[in-house]
């Protein structure tokens, strides 16, 4: 939010930010108050971030950096310059979708689909660290992550999916 | 509309294939409003009212125009043509003229370059108030004679009051051995949809209007956009971009979309503006608070007899949808159980608050969870099973209710028995250990309304089909995608007819410049009108394509089926033709091929004043179970599971189908736990973001288990009936009536908190009261009779 002058604002309110967004380096000029959420979808045009609240209050604009999700909301992009940042964009490998999206595809898990690239980001956190989890293991991952469609319950039994179909794939 | 018997079998419906765009939303890829941008875009933001109830004497944009970066600043003078999405209660003002009715209420917009000069400029706008006195309650509306919200309306801050009584009310009353009275609140909350609202217009040099919004209506939209601008509606064009969730709460024309039309107009550069959370939490048009009353006559047998009911909605600052939500919180009680006399009386009333209207069940949970808890209430005071009270009683298919309404299918005594069995409910009720209970409850809800909004004699849902000599295929269709799968409905059901791969099939949704009409994706009635609509297409492409493949097969026109991507004869299965080819051929012969199908519900039976809410193509039941464990040193409810049967019609897709059953789960678990919209004294919402405006979690959501009840409708296209808000409705009620099983105390309002369940285990626990009011004149009918009483409000 601005207050005061506007030509500091808009003249002298932007920095060079150097970003690495799923494995890319970006070189963008941003506001030193806005954040990451803001320069990912504003400056960087990584649209599959959503956004419920910008106060950090539903998981929606969940992104991992260096691993963590985190709410995109709540972190300046200044703070994430030394970080490997990943988003919905960066799931799929070599125009192969991630196995959770595919399983979220499979089983119509996607109603209105505005909170599923969060909840897919804070899913793979969970599988990177725990790639075999528990029930109770997943919902405590995907409780910071708010969705009013779906009742969870095809977000879950996704995930499960997800989960068999890559323990299956190492054997 | 059933099929014309030439496949044995369907293809892809009843199939758990996955949605369309399940990929594109799986990827990040699906362009929701707010992430279309645009070359020399400009930001908006309104400024809102912090007052419940003031008079505007003034706006001064002075200050905000000198700063850098303000391209434009509207006020009330420049958008003073009503408008609203009732024809009849266009009360509303894209910005405040000369008052404001609600703390949030906006009174300008501004256009600048980004949304901090934006937001900067709103605080350089003066405006001038006088501030009233809010009203804030049902009682306080009803009250103040002499203090008026709005003036159109004849009695003070009445906007509709409506009464009916069908059949005989008070022999029926006389006829029965025990007659039930019981008060019941039902408290006011929002949809809470994790995308806030949005739109982006353009003004392009010839005038033509865009906008793109995140709306379940672009019809209507188009329609206000047309009325308060001035323009011709050819020359609007009104994009619905897929909807990140709506629930009801997108529905209405908004001001913010009026708004950014206007100043994309004056500036003649795309203009976007995206509420923020707490403007979301205003902009509602939630759940209607409603204090109810209602009398219920039995036998001793717990046969129904004759039931009153009384309805007092708090409907805040305007009208919205509030003369179809007074309606629809009396018509449905008929439906599920036979019910030989009825009586409803109902009032929306204004108040200093955010308007409220639909939201998934528009008007029916409300006294579904008053008729459901009552009938829990008459079952243990008679010693009957609440179960079996229902199910000697199940209206039968192909009836006509006592209020007009025709039931054609109805899966009510499958649901309730399926429920009961795999629940275990004659193993629990009254049998599980102190602090654990099952509740039981039944509803309905209809499949689209049998009317559109404004009256015309128009289809409900139009579809173009197209097929390109390459053997594509696009189909065309007005409706709005909001999660809910319509796109895929209509991918699906041109597949189906057509014998072709869902994939395979374009779909162009909610353009009023590209697609025919659909009214919207509200009233559950997007699959039933648009499926119907999308297999009359079919079948008017068909005959094209099967003349000419007739002649190349050498087979009669009435022996060949489309299968496999093929047209080929039945009897003769080697012989056929490739999809490609016969519409390469048919192109030859007729020219370029299209074909459209339409839909309008049936005309239904009822034809006194207010009979036209009700009526639907089809009726959807549901029964649920629930059963959960209160502790009673804290109040706190943990749900264990819900278990719940619901009549589809045909399960269109059986995945999508169990995920609209268990979104409605989960909404209604919110609804009777948690959700509030609470104000202050002040008029101010007390908890306008989603830290405080509790909703559950995957912590709070227990394991659902649903079961799909097939009824083959014979008006449902391929026998489907609606799904995405029925089943929201027996799960609030039955949680009430688990809390009485599992505690002993009846909590007779929502949302069920632990501070209410201590209060009552205490007997502190009030039960809700209602205003006294006197009601019109009824209107009195019964089914065969047919004379309009002219009543007013």
């Amino acid at each position: 939010m601005s207050s005061g002058n506007l030509n500091s604002e808009t003249i002298t309110g932007k920095r060079l930010l150097r970003l690495r967004v799923n494995g890319e380096l970006h070189e963008v000029a941003g506001h030193v108050t806005h954040s990451l959420l803001e320069v990912l979808r504003e400056e960087l045009g990584l649209t599959g971030t959503k956004h419920g609240c910008e106060l950090g209050e539903c998981g929606t604009c969940t992104v991992l950096v260096d691993g963590e999700p985190i709410y995109s909301c709540l972190m300046l992009a200044v703070e994430a310059e030394a970080a490997e940042i990943a988003t919905v964009e960066g799931l799929a490998q070599g125009g192969r979708p991630h196995p959770l999206q595919r399983a979220f595809s499979d089983l119509s898990a996607a109603q209105c689909g505005y909170c599923i690239p969060g909840i897919l980001l804070a899913a793979k956190a969970l599988l990177d660290k725990t790639p075999d989890p528990t029930r109770p293991e997943i919902e405590e991952a995907l409780s910071g992550n708010l969705c009013r469609c779906t009742g969870y319950t095809k977000i879950i039994e996704s995930v499960e999916q997800a989960v068999s179909e890559m323990n299956g794939s190492h054997e | 509309m059933s099929r014309d018997g030439e496949k044995n079998g369907f293809s892809v419906i009843g199939k758990p294939l996955p949605r369309i765009d399940g990929p594109a939303k799986c990827a990040g890829d699906t362009r929701y409003a707010d992430d279309i941008v645009m070359p020399r875009m400009l930001f908006s933001r309104l400024l809102r009212s912090p007052h419940p109830h003031a008079l505007v004497h003034g706006v001064s944009a002075r200050r905000a125009l000198e700063l850098p970066g303000v391209h434009a600043v509207i006020t009330g003078e420049d958008v003073p043509t009503k408008f609203g999405i009732m024809p009849s209660t266009q009360d509303e003002e894209a910005l405040a003229v000369d008052k404001v009715r609600y703390v949030g209420d906006p009174v300008a917009a501004v256009a600048a370059v980004s949304e901090d000069v934006a937001e900067e400029a709103l605080r350089l706008i003066d405006v001038d108030y006088q501030v009233l006195d809010p009203i804030l309650s049902i009682e306080g509306a009803l009250e103040a004679e002499d203090h008026r919200i709005h003036t159109w309306n004849r009695r003070a801050n009445i906007q509709k009051a409506v009464s009916f009584e069908f059949g005989e009310v008070e022999a029926g009353f006389e006829e029965a051995d025990e007659v039930f009275e019981g008060t019941y609140f039902f408290q006011g909350n929002t949809h809470l949809p994790m995308e806030q609202y949005c739109a982006l217009a353009t003004c392009t040099p010839d005038g033509k209007l865009t906008l793109w919004s995140s709306t379940q209506t672009p019809h209507y939209v188009h329609r206000a956009l047309s009325r308060v601008l001035d323009r011709p509606m050819g020359h609007i064009r009104v994009v619905a971009t897929p909807v990140g969730g709506g629930f009801g709460g997108k529905s209405d024309p908004f001001s913010h979309e009026i708004a950014v039309a206007k100043l994309a107009m004056i500036t003649g550069r795309p203009v976007k503006i995206t509420l923020n959370r707490e403007e979301s939490f205003y902009v509602h048009r939630g759940r209607h608070p409603v204090k109810m009353w209602m009398r219920t006559g039995v036998k001793r047998d717990g046969t129904l007899k004759a039931m009153w009911f009384r309805s007092f909605l708090d409907g805040g600052g305007y009208s919205s949808y509030g003369l179809a939500t007074v309606y629809y919180t009396g018509a449905l009680q008929t439906v599920t159980y036979d019910l030989p006399a009825y009586k409803f009386e109902g009032v929306r009333v204004f108040t200093n608050k955010p308007p409220c209207g639909p939201k998934r069940g528009h008007g029916t949970p409300q006294p579904r969870f008053a008729m459901e808890v009552q009938l829990d209430e008459i079952a243990d005071k008679l010693g009957l099973d609440p179960v079996e009270l229902r199910l000697k009683q199940v209206v039968e298919p192909n009836t006509v209710t006592v209020n007009g309404l025709r039931v054609s299918t109805i899966g009510l005594r499958e649901c309730i028995e399926k429920v009961a069995a795999s629940s275990g409910w004659k193993e629990k009720h009254r049998l599980l250990p102190p602090g654990h209970g099952v509740g039981f409850a039944a509803s309905s809800y209809i499949s689209g309304a049998g009317l559109p909004i404004y009256w015309n004699d128009m289809p409900h849902s139009g579809v173009q089909l197209r097929a390109d000599r390459g053997g594509g295929v696009t189909v065309f269709c007005g409706s709005t995608e909001i999660g809910q799968g319509s796109d895929s409905i209509l991918a699906f059901a041109v597949a189906e007819e057509l014998g072709l791969r869902p994939e395979d099939v374009r779909v162009v949704t909610a353009d009023t410049d590209l697609t025919p009409v659909d009214l919207g994706s509200y009233s559950s009635r997007v699959t039933v009108m648009t499926g119907n609509a999308a297999i009359q297409a079919c079948g008017n492409l068909k005959e094209r394509l099967f003349e000419v493949a007739s002649e190349v097969l050498e087979v009669p026109a009435d022996d060949l089926e489309m299968e496999d991507g093929r047209v080929r004869s039945r009897s003769l299965p080697d012989r056929g033709l490739v999809f490609a080819e016969c519409v390469e051929r048919a192109e030859t012969r007729f020219g370029t091929l299209g074909a459209t199908g339409s839909y309008r519900p049936p005309r239904h039976p009822g034809d006194y004043k207010g009979a036209g809410v009700g009526p639907t193509p089809a009726y959807s039941y549901s029964a649920a179970v629930v059963e959960l464990h209160c502790d009673g040193e804290t109040g706190e409810i943990r749900i264990d599971k819900v278990w719940i049967a619901h009549d589809c019609g045909r399960a269109f897709n059986p995945l999508w189908v169990q995920g609209q059953v268990e979104g409605s789960v989960y909404m209604a678990l919110g609804e009777v736990l948690m959700e509030e919209q609470v104000f202050r004294k002040s008029g101010v919402h007390k908890i306008p973001s989603i830290l405080e405006y509790k909703s559950p979690t995957t912590l709070e959501t227990p394991p659902i288990e649903t079961i799909l009840v097939e009824t083959d409708d014979p008006e449902g296209p391929f026998g489907a009936k609606e799904a995405g808000q029925g089943p929201l409705l027996p799960v609030i009620p039955a949680v009430s009536n688990a809390v009485y099983d599992a505690v002993g105390v009846r909590i007779r309002e929502i949302p069920v908190t632990p501070d209410k369940i201590l209060r009552a285990l205490d007997q502190r626990l009030k039960d809700p009261t209602v205003p006294a009011f006197e009601f019109p004149t009824p209107i009195r009918w019964a089914p065969g009779q047919g004379v309009e009483v002219p009543q007013k409000s």
